[in-house]
């Protein structure tokens, strides 16, 4: 399946978030994005932000100091 | 999560560091499905001003602000320069100006957004903006010193939008 990918990597809070968010407005349901950033607090905030929008995180995987989201939309 | 999912700010701060905390808070706050309201007030009121060139920060009664340089050897920027200068320091005429560029220089490096691109991005997603009206006849601004798209009021307007509101804070 392909992915529509956003980077992030360089951009701290709340850059990742905004850009995060414009990019799923223009997502259809049940699509997915993959986010690559780089900004530590990422991780947890990633789980809040799917949280409060009912967003699915599918999958979080670090890849040395790049922190990697799938989500789904919803 | 409460049935109403609404945010409201009061931003009374007007400094470069201080104009953070409520853009940062807004736009985040918007982009995680809440309807936010900033109401800008005394200082707070700059960070709706068209030009934003002039906020500075001020190193002055904030001795404990870390300063670090943003450039040169990793060991140089290592040093934190802040405790080490005695704060009568920044009466010199143009230190601020320098300490402020070296906060925006730091701020680059660390891929923070600029308080402009973050206004910008709060309006877009529709944040709402409410001005101060007794702050603009104190301070003498006019409207046309304002951005476009934001509300003009009174603490009134203020507090009924409050009033629904589950989560609202002073900065």
């Amino acid at each position: 399946m392909s992915h529509q990918t956003l980077d992030m990597c360089g951009y701290n809070c709340p850059m990742p978030i905004l850009k995060t968010k414009q990019a799923l407005a223009k997502m259809d349901t049940k699509e997915t994005i993959k986010v690559i950033c780089t900004d530590k607090g990422s991780k947890k905030d990633f789980v809040a932000f799917c949280n409060q929008l009912g967003h699915t995180l599918v999958s979080q995987e670090d890849e040395g100091n790049k922190f990697i989201f799938y989500i789904e939309k919803n | 999560m409460s049935e109403t999912n609404e945010m409201t700010l009061i931003a009374s701060k007007g400094t470069l560091d201080w104009a953070y905390p409520p853009l940062i808070l807004a736009s985040t706050g918007i982009a995680m499905g809440k309807e936010v309201s900033v109401f800008c007030t005394f200082y707070g009121l700059i960070l709706l001003l068209k030009d934003l060139s002039h906020l500075r920060i001020s190193p002055q009664g904030n001795p404990d602000m870390p300063m670090k340089m943003p450039f040169g050897p990793k060991w140089f920027q290592g040093i934190n320069f802040g405790p080490k200068i005695p704060n009568i320091m920044w009466n010199i005429p143009g230190l601020e100006l320098f300490a402020t560029s070296m906060m925006k220089k730091t701020m680059k490096n660390n891929g923070i957004a600029t308080i402009e691109e973050l206004r910008e991005i709060c309006i877009e997603m529709g944040v709402k903006f409410i001005a101060c009206e007794m702050t603009i006849g104190m301070f003498g601004f006019a409207r046309e010193d304002f951005i476009e798209g934001i509300e003009f009021a009174g603490a009134a307007t203020y507090l009924d939008v409050a009033h629904t509101s589950n989560q609202d804070l002073f900065i």
